[in-house]
């Protein structure tokens, strides 16, 4: 019995912890995909389509299979009997075409994967995927969405009777009418390019069958290991308890591998077929060519206003890009944009349609903020355009337009419920921050010296930590297990499967605090369908609101399972018992009990109470009354140079509100990354392809990301709202800077250059375009 | 054909028969076992492949394990020593300056060549000494912050 109260430890959630994931990560020890080698491996490369439309007439595998070290070469044939790569979509429009893993008979984009080889290793695999032969007899394509959509554009899919892939619509209130009785109204057409997800790791599989257990092991750089264990099981025909998906170390996702691809089941089928171990690591061009690009679109909003500045109307067309086929979520990605237009402000009306397309692309599906981006973009474009037709100043109209603290919960039109916020206070800080009365004057003095400074505004919300279980197909909610061992260390196991985002740390701090036990005390265990039954993954902004909720509600089982122990243990009664940083005690008896003790005692079983079971460990699932909505205000100087059209990022203010916060310095860590990320379309990434749908942007030569000369130095502070749909309070931060920051930085630039009369730029705005656009302008 | 090299890693010689094709990150990955130096785009531009060739950082994807014969290389599993993380690793995990960690081994050979080079870089200099080095986490922010953290200490060292 202890006889010490001396604290074991202090509070961590809420401090800025150092990461437990870091001492494997810093010295090169961690185990990433590509990092695992198996008894007797081989590796897999596949070959692409180089055409964007076309038919098969003949695959010749003859020379590739017998070059030396080859072990088989597989087409469409040989896999036929895998099912298809999986769409959740079921809107009652939808067509979804069959998407075998590989081609066969046809192709319907530039890196369509038509044939995979097995070799000795990945040189060799590469040389056989040369040799193939196929004779293709290309077909017209068609690589533009607004001409997919043309009357007499070819078909991508020649059994269906156009290039739609669904249509969905929307409304709230009675728009016409609103539009009717307006005194001003803008519009404005934006394009939203493809968007390559690029982490810097690539996909990886390596899958193994045990031929005496039957069981397929499948090591997968994916962010939902549980989801592809269930969708593996049903496409190979296998009992799905026999098969164990783990992800390993994962090199970052950013919702790209929150899929689940044709070549996760191509090397299982391998490895089942040849009884041999086999890796399949995707290249760079591979990556940018065929993971599913995020965005694409082609987006048309329509406001309706008073002269006072009241938003009253939005009208809004969005043209998704699907590309060829549908990844797991293509077509349920827009519908996010579709709800979240009205973004933070209060407009009683709004229609919307939705078109996908299909074109003789690569498919699209999500990345990061994933249609909410491409709503806030055109949404706060649009804003500053009525700003400047009613001559009014951008930020008082969107003050004006904001629900006050206290009219949440606040039902939008699009019919989600606002979980807290209070909009106002994040913007005007932003506002002080850049010092926005002062900026104005300075902006004016410049202009009239000839250089070209802006200021643009963005205050975005967002709808993430999904749950609840209707709005997801494969449920919305979350798994955790918390077993204490009987030395009293602490196993915690999540279905959430973090990649980078900290998820071992903020899980820690929540289990170190609640049992009052030093965080090097706690080992989280995620990523591996073996070890921990049940879960969902990490995406859309959930690992906290949702998986570490679910970890909160196992570990109040502990203590208060603990409680009872204790109570018959120190034999006092059960509402006596108090357990403060890492004790258990109770005024009616001296003797205390720590938290290891306990667990040593629910391990060995001899003195609990007679109703009890032995063991100290509880399960639980949280799954989310509402979606939580963080939300906050980002805004950018620019100057424009006029000689160049070199956009200089002269300061970048962010203010967020994501709810509660466990780990400050990790939050602030997602909201850098998220703004590099939607800064990098503002002015660099693109996805270009040419007419006849062939890659030109393959290399990060092409596709540039953002390098660390390109990014700003980001002024962040943060509100905080918590969110009332769970306990933690938390809202979700992993995707926040994303959406938040381009309207910031194109409205500034569109801002420096408005006195020319420049209304809007697409994006991106790289400095040619910028240029171009000056030079044209000062020349009429 | 496979040909003879000879090369000293981390302190230690090794001897091995490779093709003359194989890319000098595939030597250290898969016939040595040092999977801490990572492959993220084949083509020079990620520097998550960068390793110190003669004490000079290179990016191993572009140099052929032949073109290391008789050389001395230094990888990311060297740069903590007996257990003890050097500066730069303590610099990286006090501010945060990776997530998913797969940049980090590169970016780390690229800050010691930096800081041997100018002990005390201003930020502008510390984010040009990187720039060979993508990271799509990070935003770079905390990355700068792990650089300016480890220089202090080493100077104080």
């Amino acid at each position: 019995m202890a006889t010490t109260t001396t604290p074991t430890t202090k509070g961590f959630v809420g401090k800025r912890v150092r990461r437990t994931e870091d001492p494997r990560l810093i010295t090169g020890t961690a185990t990433y995909v590509d990092d695992v080698t198996r008894p007797g491996m081989l590796y897999a490369a596949v070959l692409r389509s180089p055409y964007a439309s076309a038919r098969i007439s003949s695959i010749s595998i003859e020379k590739a299979a017998s070059l030396p070290g080859v072990s088989a070469v597989y087409t469409g044939e040989d896999v036929k009997a895998v099912g298809p790569v999986p769409c959740a979509g079921s809107m009652p429009t939808l067509r979804v075409p069959h998407h075998k893993i590989l081609a066969q008979d046809r192709v319907y984009y530039v890196g369509h994967p038509v044939a995979a080889v097995v070799a000795i290793d990945r040189y060799v695999a590469q040389d056989a995927v040369d040799q193939i032969e196929v004779e293709y007899e290309p077909t017209e394509c068609v690589a533009d969405p607004e001409k997919a959509l043309e009357s007499d554009a070819v078909r991508v899919h020649p059994e269906y009777d156009d290039n739609v892939a669904f249509t969905f619509h929307a409304e709230g209130g009675d728009t016409d009418a609103a539009f009717a009785a307006a005194d001003v109204v803008v519009s404005e057409r934006v394009t939203v390019p493809r968007l390559a997800p690029s982490p810097m790791e690539t996909r990886g599989v390596v899958a193994e069958y045990d031929e005496g257990t039957e069981e397929l092991l499948v090591y997968s750089s994916t962010q939902i290991p549980h989801l592809l264990k269930t969708q593996l099981a049903v496409q190979l025909s296998l009992p799905e308890n026999h098969v164990r998906v783990i992800a390993p170390e994962v090199g970052g996702g950013f919702g790209s591998k929150c899929n689940v691809w044709a070549e996760e089941a191509l090397t299982c089928f391998a490895a089942m077929d040849l009884k041999q171990p086999i890796k399949w690591i995707e290249n760079r061009r591979e990556s940018i060519n065929v993971v599913a690009h995020g965005r694409g679109h082609v987006d048309h909003l329509e406001m309706a206003a008073s002269k006072d500045g009241t938003i009253t109307a939005l009208r809004f067309k969005i043209l998704q890009d699907i590309g060829g086929h549908h990844q797991l979520l293509t077509p349920i990605i827009p519908t996010l944009a579709v709800i979240m237009i009205p973004g933070l402000y209060k407009i009683k009306n709004f229609t919307a349609d939705l078109t996908g397309v299909f074109t003789n692309l690569p498919p699209t599906d999500l990345y990061r903020g994933a249609g909410r981006p491409e709503a806030t973009y055109v949404l706060e474009r649009v804003v500053d355009k009525l700003a400047d037709k009613l001559e009014m100043d951008p930020a008082e109209l969107r003050l004006k337009n904001f629900p006050a603290a206290d009219e949440f919960p606040f039902e939008t039109a699009t019919g989600l419920s606002y979980d807290s916020g209070d909009y106002a206070k994040a913007f005007n800080i932003a506002l002080e921050n850049v010092g926005y009365d002062s900026f104005l004057k300075k902006q004016e003095k410049a202009r009239s010296k000839g250089r070209l400074l802006g200021l643009g505004i963005s205050t975005y919300g967002e709808v993430c930590a999904f749950g609840p279980s209707p709005a997801l197909p494969a449920g919305g909610w979350e798994s955790a297990t918390v077993r204490v061992e009987a030395t009293g260390k602490v196993t915690v196991m999540s279905g959430a499967s973090p990649h980078g985002q900290g998820g071992e740390t903020a899980y820690s701090q929540l289990a170190a605090d609640a049992l009052g036990v030093p965080m090097e005390d706690v080992v989280v265990i995620h990523g591996d369908t073996g070890k921990v039954h049940w879960g969902v993954g990490t995406f859309g902004s959930r690992g906290t609101a949702i998986g570490g909720t679910a970890v909160h509600l196992a570990l109040e089982d502990i203590v208060a399972k603990g409680k009872k122990y204790a109570a018959h243990i120190l034999n006092a009664s059960l509402d006596s018992i108090q357990f403060n940083q890492g004790i258990f005690s109770s005024n009616e008896v001296e003797e205390k009990l720590t938290f290891q003790e306990l667990a040593l005692e629910a391990a060995v079983a001899q003195k609990l109470p007679p109703d009890t079971e032995p063991g100290l460990s509880a399960t639980r699932f949280f799954e989310p009354p509402n979606f939580a909505f963080p939300f906050g205000a980002h805004i950018c100087t620019v100057e424009v140079d006029g000689d160049t059209g070199q956009v200089e990022i002269l300061r970048y203010i962010a203010v967020d509100d994501i709810g509660n916060v466990i780990n400050p310095m990790l939050v602030d860590g997602q909201l850098h990354g998220g703004v590099a990320q939607g800064l990098g379309p503002a002015f660099l990434e693109e996805v270009v392809f040419s007419e006849d749908g062939q890659l030109l942007t393959g290399t990060f030569m092409d596709y540039a990301i953002p390098k660390a000369k390109d990014m700003p130095w980001i002024e962040s502070e943060r509100t905080v709202t918590p969110s009332p749909v769970n306990p933690l309070g938390a809202k979700g931060v992993g995707e926040a800077g994303t959406i938040g920051s381009l309207p910031a930085f194109v409205n500034a630039v569109v801002d420096a250059l408005s006195h020319m009369g420049v209304e809007h730029i697409d994006i991106p705005m790289t400095p040619q375009k910028v240029w171009n656009l000056i030079n044209e302008r000062s020349q009429s | 054909m496979q040909r003879a090299i000879k090369v000293t890693v981390n302190g230690k010689e090794y001897e091995r028969e490779v093709e003359p094709r194989m890319l000098l990150v595939h030597f250290l990955r898969e016939e040595l076992g040092l999977t801490g130096t990572h492959i993220g785009c084949e083509t020079t531009v990620c520097g998550a492949c960068t390793v110190m060739l003669e004490g000079h950082t290179v990016k191993s994807c572009t140099v052929l394990a032949v073109q290391a014969n008789g050389k001395n290389l230094e990888t990311i599993e060297s740069v903590a020593s007996d257990g003890d993380l050097h500066p730069i690793q303590e610099g990286f995990w006090n501010e945060h300056g990776l997530q998913c960690g797969f940049c980090t081994p590169g970016m780390i050979m690229s800050v010691k060549q930096l800081l041997g080079d100018n002990p005390n870089p201003s930020r502008d200099e510390i984010r040009h000494a990187i720039e060979g080095n993508l990271c799509r986490c990070t935003g770079y922010q905390h990355i700068v912050k792990s650089v300016e953290s480890a220089a202090k200490a080493m100077v104080q060292e």
